[in-house]
């Protein structure tokens, strides 16, 4: 149709290489439109949701089960590893179960809802193609380097990106397999010796619990990190994980 | 600038949301919240079906336990004895003594400790997982279970084992495919010498596949049942199957 009324003299004979205006790459955030777009589709949603309170209750009743025996290494045997939270007992305000039988409880029962939640996130990703916007690659290592440099205020512009930048890339890849890693070092411990490969895997028994209780604290710190990055670097995202609809700075696909 | 102040504005009602929220969750916990009656019940089937698959999909008969090097042994000072009783129980008269094995068996009877102790015997050193979270590595000598079953000859329709002892009510219901498994023992000695009172003297069940509180101390029944007997922590909330 357009080639019907070719309002000026194209330079090139290539119809495409008309139609594609070289897109300004010097200032895209601020003079984005604030139109609604679709960023997040509902198993995104729903996942992100449910392991939120999934991890909440985990991470509450683990720490409850942790006071039972507020140490690492065999009895007798010198403590494993640098523990700040060794004979530390934490606060009921963040426990859940109320005793060692109640902690174990809610434990097992949230762990096969965490399980399948990251099946069907991970399913959903491989069946939307939606883990190309996620996973951080070799490839992303220079842009992530240039985002930090943002970040610490050493570079005034905003690196170009997609739906996310390679900063969210490299910490939404690294939670996941952090999920991976958590769930792989509980059943090392839950059946060190049906398991005993898996606990194996993870330096025995006493290691694979000390790797589940440093997992606690990397959920935790990326956790804070990532509402604190919420609210100071794009807002509108917060809607978007809610009703999906995003009219926030960035661009919402790749 | 400009959408430096529009974050700033956003950030803090959003804050304030997210605070009245979290407020709100930790309050509930804080308050020891265990998810009400619904919740109880989604607890227990929850529970049960940990247990099934504990025992149908991860249990192995014939996957042993990891032993260990004499030299890896936890000291004994170092490896915790647990009793229910005010003070450590022990026997009034030892000699008078003995073991009664029954319910339903073709042959039941009464071992005394020498007649356990003149049956084939199995020495190991593995590593005890308590429920609690830590282990310690000991040596347990004694008899197989199963063959103990082999003298008295379950009957069909005995699907469990309930252990009792003389410490104060604590007891134990047992899968048959533990009790059977060729490390599950009626244990007489630890780290080469005879039980200690606060090991469980003169007998007591070990088996490496299981949690510390699975395995009774201070035996005096062993009854095959039709019955799923519970247990004394299994009974206040603790997982009955309790398998590693």
């Amino acid at each position: 149709m357009s080639e019907s009324e070719p309002a000026e003299p194209a330079a090139d004979s290539d119809p495409l290489e008309v139609a594609v205006e070289p897109a300004p790459e010097t200032a895209p955030p601020p003079a984005a439109p604030a139109a609604s777009v679709l960023r997040h589709r509902w198993p995104a949603r729903v996942t992100h949701w449910a392991n939120a309170l999934l991890l909440l209750g985990m991470i509450g009743s683990g720490l409850q089960i942790y006071g039972a025996f507020p140490r690492f290494g065999l009895r007798g045997a010198p403590p494993l590893g640098p523990n700040p939270f060794d004979g530390y007992r934490f606060p009921v305000a963040v426990r859940l179960g109320g005793w060692l039988a109640g902690g174990l409880d809610w434990h097992f029962a949230l762990a096969w809802p965490f399980v399948v939640t990251g099946l069907f996130y991970l399913g959903f990703l491989i069946v939307s193609g939606e883990w190309k916007s996620l996973l951080f690659r070799p490839s992303d290592l220079p842009k992530a380097w240039a985002m930090q440099l943002y970040y610490l205020r050493l570079k005034k512009e905003h690196p170009p990106q997609g739906k996310h930048n390679a900063l969210q890339k490299a910490a939404y890849s690294f939670i996941f397999v952090l999920g991976v890693l958590s769930t792989a070092t509980g059943f090392a411990i839950y059946k060190p010796v049906q398991l005993a490969w898996l606990t194996a895997l993870f330096g025995g028994y006493e290691r694979a619990r000390y790797w589940h209780f440093l997992a606690v604290w990397l959920f935790v710190g990326f956790t804070l990190l990532h509402v604190v990055l919420v609210f100071v670097v794009d807002p509108a995202s917060l809607r978007a994980m809610i009703t999906g609809c995003y009219r926030g700075r960035f661009p919402s696909h790749d | 600038m400009t959408e430096d102040l529009k974050i700033g504005r956003l950030s803090r009602r959003d804050l304030l949301r997210l605070g009245l929220a979290g407020g709100a969750a930790s309050l509930l916990s804080a308050c020891g919240w265990k998810g009400g009656k619904l919740g109880r019940s989604a607890f227990a089937a929850a529970a049960d079906l940990n247990d099934w698959v504990g025992e149908r999909l991860w249990l192995s008969s014939s996957r042993l336990a990891p032993t260990y090097e004499l030299a890896e042994r936890t000291p004994e000072g170092s490896f915790p004895a647990y009793f229910r009783s005010r003070t450590v129980p022990v026997l009034a008269d030892p000699a008078a003594w003995a073991l009664e094995i029954g319910g339903l068996v073709a042959r039941p009877m009464r071992l005394t400790l020498d007649q356990i102790q003149a049956l084939p015997l199995i020495t190991y050193t593995v590593k005890h997982h308590c429920v609690e979270g830590w282990t310690a590595i000991g040596t347990w000598t004694g008899v197989p279970l199963s063959a103990v079953a082999d003298l008295v000859e379950p009957l069909p329709a005995a699907r469990f084992l309930r252990l009792d002892s003389f410490d104060v009510g604590y007891s134990n219901g047992f899968d048959l495919a533990s009790a059977m498994h060729p490390q599950t023992i009626l244990a007489y000695a630890y780290n080469d010498r005879p039980l200690t009172p606060q090991h469980g003297a003169p007998l007591r069940l070990y088996c490496p596949i299981k949690l510390g509180y699975k395995m009774t101390k201070y035996l005096t029944r062993i009854d095959w049942t039709a019955e799923r007997h519970g247990g004394y922590w299994e009974d206040r909330g603790y997982p009955w199957f309790g398998g590693i």
